[in-house]
């Protein structure tokens, strides 16, 4: 067995278009690849962008409608508060106005007037004329005040420049929280007292009130940082705030502030005549949970479209880079067909042209001996030399050789395009057998014929069913070691269809490689320089005559092609 | 019967000829579509043998002109190509029956020959 020659023309060839196969292959992964990431990208980029977007608005609008219900709130709360201090010192100044100094001056009229307040405003502790001076004249409550002289003391300077004061808070009676409201009325001739009340700090109650039936936390601070009423997130009375002091306006303010790490909304509302700052704090986390709610929404939505638009580019890359291959396979298969053909009728030109040449040297040799022949025969001046005529004769027997195989070669090239014609099968198989004579003889490999005399003539493409036999054949006799025996069997499957069996005992085809054997590019002779096209390209031919062509094979036992063909496909 | 062969390759023709006058056939030969006009004014011929590819005129051509001189006269082609086209047209011709492909047997030629006189 020699070598195979991976050198051949032919193997290079193979070499050639498998090559090209498989750069198709990696360029098309390469196309899949950078098609999906660009449709994936193209397509969600916008659809995050958007959400983004969304996201953004959503988040800014609930937020302005916290800010604004926090502003109103503030607003609200320290109206009430604004308002119980006001009334506090209105009464006062009504008091003052209504009352000559002479007449609060007097214990009794003072002490009446006091119990009367009391009726109305709950918390007061005490009540005291001052004078210009800043001597406590009359007083009535449970310190020992009458005839202190506030004459340097801070609230007495602010009282006097104002013409009113509110303190902070401080501790006071009873270890209770108290507060000071002083209203001075200045007196026709100059001169003025001041009303001062103490009274009990009430504004905590207020705000707890509130805190109680809210979310949030609000609270009073002085200009210290202070706080003058109970904080529920700063504590006690009379602590620090944990927050720096926020910046005078003269409106409520909402800012945004974190406290410990925790982002909160802190609306404030200076207090005017006091150095009260009414705070209100409220956890962002809280205020936002609505949104919370709608961004939780808009997450989930946003993941099951990027979901399904990757699913769905996924998918459709897929499929269209299979069809491109598909296509692109077939469009090699069809480039190789078409090679083939023209390779075949090339083939089929120089076969005519080299019998064409062939003939007439032949037809002269056939005369010339047949003129030798008819002198010995014809003419009695030569004495018939027996030996002499068997030697011409078998000049002529031998003419008569290549004459046929001229004639064989032009019969087998005339047929080369698609020329539908009455095909009679067992002519047409016996023409094709001629070829193989030779080889078969040599190799004594059996040639069985069994071709049934019921088949009629039919009309096919002669030169098709040619080299489909032809393939067969010659793979038969490739797969078969000498002293094989090949059966041609053809005979009518029905009355509409004739089966033609290819059958040889050579090496078989393995299982595995039975799925592939049609397949273009699948060959087990590619070393041997085997393009791989040969049963591909029968294949096609027998589809394209309307036929049906199956394998059976069994490893070492032998293979059997079975070619089913329409009689009536060609009316 | 007397038989006009034409064709190119001289040592064909004249021996072809040679081998019908061993057989008492009349045959005379010339190797161009002009000497074969020539004889045929000169002599009356039954068949005319005739080459499909010669330089100058072929075959069938020279049917056609020798067809309207002698419309009595047979053709018989012989050919060494048998391509398609040579084919369909000699059919069309002479009747497949008439068109013979080289090189021939002498006994069939002069059965054909014999065959188309008998027409």
């Amino acid at each position: 067995m020699t070598e195979p020659d991976n050198n051949t023309p032919e193997a290079q060839e193979n070499k050639q278009a498998y090559s090209v196969g498989r750069l198709q292959d990696l360029n098309l992964k390469k196309v899949w690849m950078l098609s999906f990431i660009l449709t994936s990208v193209i397509a969600i980029g916008p659809l995050i962008f958007f959400a983004l977007m969304d996201y953004n608005l959503s988040r800014k609008s609930v937020e302005s409608e916290v800010v604004l219900r926090t502003s109103r709130f503030t607003s609200n709360t320290w109206r009430s508060i604004a308002f119980f201090i006001d009334e506090r010192k209105m009464v006062l100044d009504f008091i003052a106005r209504d009352n000559s100094f002479a007449d609060l001056n007097d214990t009794e009229r003072l002490a009446e007037i006091f119990n009367n307040l009391k009726k109305g405003i709950s918390g007061l502790v005490d009540l005291g004329l001052i004078n210009s001076s800043g001597v406590h004249t009359a007083y009535i409550g449970p310190y020992q005040l009458k005839h202190k002289d506030y004459r340097n003391q801070l609230w007495f300077k602010e009282t006097v420049r104002q013409g009113k004061y509110i303190s902070d808070v401080f501790t006071g009676y009873r270890k209770a929280p108290h507060m000071v409201i002083a209203v001075k009325h200045m007196l026709p001739d100059g001169s003025f007292f001041i009303l001062r009340a103490s009274l009990e700090h009430r504004l905590n109650n207020m705000l707890s009130e509130i805190n109680a039936s809210g979310i949030g936390d609000s609270f009073i601070i002085n200009k210290e940082g202070l706080l003058q009423t109970q904080s529920k997130y700063f504590g006690d009375i009379f602590n620090k705030i944990a927050m720096p002091v926020p910046g005078y306006s003269d409106k409520t303010e909402v800012i945004e502030a974190k406290i410990s790490g925790v982002p909160f909304f802190i609306g404030y509302k200076y207090i005017p005549d006091t150095s009260f700052i009414l705070i209100v704090v409220k956890q962002k986390a809280k205020l936002m949970e609505s949104w919370q709610e709608t961004r939780n929404t808009l997450i989930e939505y946003l993941a099951m479209s990027i979901t399904v638009i990757l699913l769905w580019t996924l998918g459709m890359t897929t499929y269209m880079v299979r069809r491109i291959r598909i296509a692109d396979q077939q469009r090699v298969k069809s480039l190789h067909m078409v090679e083939y053909s023209n390779k075949m009728a090339s083939i089929g030109r120089l076969a005519a042209g080299i019998a064409h040449e062939i003939n007439n040297p032949l037809a002269i040799i056939n005369e010339k001996a047949g003129l030798i022949n008819d002198m010995f025969t014809f003419r009695k001046e030569y004495k018939e030399n027996p030996r002499l005529i068997k030697t011409v004769n078998s000049i002529i027997t031998s003419v008569e050789r290549c004459a046929r195989i001229t004639r064989r070669l032009l019969s087998f090239a005339r047929h080369m395009h698609g020329d539908i014609q009455p095909v009679n099968i067992k002519k047409l198989i016996r023409e094709v057998l001629d070829f193989m004579e030779k080889e078969a003889e040599y190799r004594s490999i059996e040639i069985v014929l069994e071709i049934s005399d019921k088949i009629p003539e039919f009309k096919s493409d002669r030169g098709k069913l040619q080299q489909i036999l032809l393939n067969l054949i010659n793979n038969a006799l490739s797969a078969m070691n000498d002293g094989g025996k090949l059966e041609l069997i053809a005979q009518l499957k029905d009355s509409e269809n004739v089966s033609i069996v290819c059958k040889d005992n050579g090496i078989g085809i393995s299982k595995d490689n039975l799925k592939q054997i049609f397949d273009c590019f699948f060959s087990t002779k590619t070393g041997s320089g085997g393009t791989g096209l040969g049963l591909s390209i029968t294949y096609n031919l027998v589809q394209e005559i309307g036929g049906t062509i199956e394998v059976q094979s069994e490893e070492r036992k032998g293979t059997e092609f079975t070619i089913i063909l329409p009689l009536n496909k060609y009316r | 019967m007397r038989v006009l062969l034409v064709d190119d390759e001289e040592e064909l023709v004249s021996t072809l000829a040679e081998r019908l006058s061993y057989r008492e056939i009349n045959a005379d030969w010339v190797t161009s579509g002009l000497a074969a006009l020539e004889m045929a004014k000169n002599y009356k011929y039954d068949i005319a043998v005739l080459d499909v590819k010669m330089p100058g005129i072929s075959g069938f051509e020279l049917k056609k002109s020798l067809q309207n001189k002698h419309p009595a006269m047979k053709y018989i082609f012989l050919t060494g190509h048998g391509s398609e086209d040579d084919f369909k047209t000699g059919a069309e011709e002479a009747g497949a029956e008439y068109y013979l492909v080289k090189p021939v047997n002498i006994d069939s030629l002069i059965k054909k020959m014999n065959e188309v006189i008998g027409l």
